[in-house]
């Protein structure tokens, strides 16, 4: 019961917002005058012959991933309570200096792989960990300081590219460095298909698929099962709380940085050891801030975010196939927008459900009484209307600090009515 | 947030004017012959920015409306999503569909093409702004322009039409692409006036393809230059190009377009008034012709076209009779070009 209790919670959220979603894009289609229900079968629909199929499956799979590791990147943050909007910059420069170190050394396959993917994972950990450094010992806002250091990243990444580390000849259109020896190449998975009985797709699938997955589990390892996840999301809902109880608060957030920071070095590495081999001009940029979105989508649980990329990757998909079918592309792009737009909103009511049972739960039938009388009292502080004026009267701040006020007095009341 | 917010309105609006993208396929195709037998189907894949930028995609749409206009036939066109990482998709999908030719808008497509063109190889394909010669498939033909020989013009148009000395130049993105317009657009202004001053600035670096689409970032660069003296900024920026007219009519300065005649496109009779004249760079020709020479049957493949002044594959515009009064000095310099006088750089 408990544990269905717990699942229902931690599903309510996502599940809501995709119906909200659902919803609204629907009825922006309607006032376009497209019918909703063929959209979504065209959606779904992944072709006629099985090569169509597998390829439209291995599509979908291979955005997946670097979404998956963009949204772990940002959730690890997230868990702390540290807002990591540098994920972008962090992959690009990651991911442009391992090309140019995978390009320039000549190692045995398997070894050169893992240089790659070390030496990408570490220049993402040290650009992350400046932030956390000057968070802990400036106090800059970690969301300040990792914009602007996305705009640092950029332009570094954009000077090694045009400069140092230009490997494509003089005048072409497209600049990118020195092409990875094959022996730095991840094999694709497509074998899997053939033992799998289907049709094998001229696309290939990602090898780093297997990567992916490995890093999501030891995550999930991490922030759960071990003492430095407790301490993490320890600090994460309650800083004081957590110093209080021995939490070297200065040395996690660093450390929380650094872990963002590697996870954030994997983004580019699909597309670089799967299939473009070199960093160019024109290498999927934006990933970092679509990993907020699925982080946000994922509630920061690893497979949450697996199943937000999925979704993302699934929408992405089927922007072509709506296009052939003549339905505006855009219905997709309204479709994300809605998604995010209702995870946040839907987060906030999962939260305060989640409060309310939770102190159902535990205080006694006493208490029930003033947890009935506190729940208009939320809903006006929440609706800024006024109840929560009249609650906030001595508080006679802008709309809404006089609001969250209403709501922190009315978690007083609840604690001493209980 | 309040970019998201645009791009959703801006979605929205092109999603209520794109209802009638492909409705010109009842025309039949009897007169067509050598391509095939039955109708034409072309698909067009855009470049990032898409459908609806006023300039270089749409001037690719004008290209194909002219030739399924004449030729009979459909054509389908797709746009990339936001990162467009899915290029390749756009181009797999309409040759599974059965669209022959299919025509990739943009050098962007130039990485990618290689595998398709060969997995596809009963399929003809063009791209514009990229080589074919490099790619070596008898089914890709490259379509090319001079840029840097009409911004030349636009160039001369500007330092002649300046009244400080002052002029500017906004590119989308900094790439070897653009370059080639900064470059000839500078040394067609030089060539008019030596000691004018120039100010050159790209909205986003290379790789960050954003530039293009970032019709508030064209605005503060253009506003910057307008505030530093100069009266007329010439934009290599897509749609970002936008803001660097609404920067113009704010300053009531003057602007040049690029690449389609955006005195016609910027549909705005405020920012119509300050469009001195636009590079055409006549995509629309290209495509048109290309697929005349599809349906004709002599598409060669595996090499270049290349549009330059002398075919008027590029050249200026003269909607708005702007620069009528300084024509023939434009008309000489053309001339100076097409014979070889003039030697138009194309790196800066």
């Amino acid at each position: 019961m408990n544990l269905l209790r717990r699942i229902g919670l931690a599903m309510f959220a996502p599940v809501l917002a995709v119906v909200v979603a659902l919803v609204i894009s629907s009825a922006v289609m309607a006032a376009l005058q497209v019918n909703p229900v063929q959209v979504f079968a065209v959606m779904f629909d992944f072709g006629d012959t099985p090569s169509q199929q597998v390829t439209a499956l291995v599509v979908i799979l291979n955005r997946a991933v670097p979404l998956f590791l963009a949204g772990l990147a940002v959730a690890i943050a997230f868990r702390m309570g540290l807002f990591n909007i540098g994920v972008e910059g962090q992959y690009r420069l990651a991911t442009i200096l391992a090309a140019a170190v995978g390009a320039a050394v000549a190692l045995p396959g398997p070894l050169h792989v893992l240089l790659i993917v070390v030496v990408a994972m570490l220049v993402a950990a040290i650009w992350a960990g400046i932030v956390g450094v000057l968070k802990v010992t400036r106090g800059v806002s970690e969301v300040i300081s990792s914009i602007m250091m996305n705009v640092i990243a950029l332009g570094i990444a954009s000077y090694l590219l045009t400069g140092p580390l230009r490997g494509s000849p003089e005048g072409a259109l497209i600049v990118s460095t020195a092409e990875i020896p094959e022996s730095g190449w991840m094999p694709s998975l497509n074998g899997v298909f053939g033992l799998l009985g289907l049709a094998n797709p001229p696309r290939q699938l990602f090898g780093f698929l297997v990567v992916a997955v490995v890093v999501g589990v030891a995550i999930a390892v991490l922030l759960n099962r071990t003492r430095f996840g407790f301490d993490l999301r320890a600090a994460g809902l309650s800083p004081s709380a957590a110093s209080a109880s021995g939490v070297d608060s200065s040395a996690m957030v660093v450390k929380t940085m650094l872990l963002s920071g590697a996870v954030a070095g994997l983004i580019g590495m699909p597309d670089l050891l799967g299939s473009t081999h070199a960093y160019s001009t024109d290498f999927t940029t934006g990933l970092g801030f679509l990993g907020i979105a699925v982080a946000l989508l994922g509630r920061n649980k690893p497979v949450g975010i697996a199943l937000a990329a999925l979704l993302f990757a699934f929408l992405d998909r089927s922007l072509v196939p709506l296009q052939i079918q003549d339905f505006p592309a855009s219905v997709v792009t309204i479709f994300q927008g809605t998604i995010v737009l209702a995870v946040v909103v839907a987060n906030e009511i999962a939260r305060r459900v989640a409060r309310r049972s939770a102190e159902r739960g535990s205080a006694a039938p006493a208490a029930v009484a003033g947890d009935g009388g506190t729940g208009p009292g939320q809903a006006a502080s929440g609706a800024g209307s006024p109840g929560g004026a009249g609650d906030g009267g001595e508080g006679t701040g802008a709309g809404v600090s006089r609001t969250t006020g209403g709501g922190q007095r009315t978690d007083e009341r609840q604690e001493t009515g209980s | 947030m309040k970019a998201a917010a645009l791009l959703l309105a801006g979605s929205m609006a092109l999603a209520a004017c794109a209802s009638d993208e492909s409705g010109s396929g009842g025309g039949s195709g009897s007169g067509s012959t050598g391509g095939g037998s039955e109708d034409l189907r072309i698909g067009l894949a855009f470049d990032t920015g898409g459908r609806g930028d006023r300039s270089f995609n749409d001037a690719a749409v004008v290209g194909l409306e002219a030739a399924v206009e004449e030729h009979g036939g459909e054509f389908q066109d797709l746009s990339p999503n936001a990162d467009a990482s899915n290029r390749a998709d756009l181009l797999t999908q309409l040759a599974d569909e059965g669209y022959n030719p299919i025509i990739a808008v943009g050098f962007a497509y130039g990485e990618v093409i290689g595998d398709v063109v060969e997995q596809y190889p009963d399929t003809t394909f063009a791209i514009i702004d990229s080589s074919a010669e490099t790619v070596g498939a008898d089914n890709l033909t490259g379509l090319l322009f001079s840029e840097e020989q009409g911004s030349f013009l636009a160039g001369v148009a500007a330092a002649t039409k300046s009244e400080t000395g002052h002029i500017g130049f906004v590119g989308g993105v900094q790439s070897t692409l653009i370059q080639k317009f900064e470059a000839g657009y500078v040394a067609g202004a030089q060539a008019v006036n030596p000691q004018i001053i120039i100010d050159r600035q790209y909205i986003s670096p290379e790789g960050d393809f954003s530039g293009f689409n970032a019709p508030d970032r064209g605005l503060l660069v253009a506003q910057g230059m307008y505030e530093a003296g100069a009266d007329i900024v010439y934009h290599a920026a897509g749609g970002s190009g936008q803001g660097v007219f609404q920067a113009a009519a704010a300053a009531g300065k003057r602007a040049i377009g690029v690449d389609s005649d955006q005195y016609q496109t910027v549909d705005d009779p405020a920012l119509q008034a300050v469009i001195l004249t636009s590079m055409l760079k006549r995509v629309d020709t290209a495509v048109s012709s290309f697929i005349d020479s599809y349906v004709d049957g002599s598409v060669e493949g595996g090499s270049d076209i290349v549009y330059n002044l002398e075919q008027d594959g590029v050249g200026l515009a003269t909607s708005g009779g702007f620069i009528d009064d300084i024509q023939s000095t434009i008309d000489d310099y053309r001339q100076q070009i097409v014979d070889g006088e003039i030697e138009v750089p194309t790196t800066p």
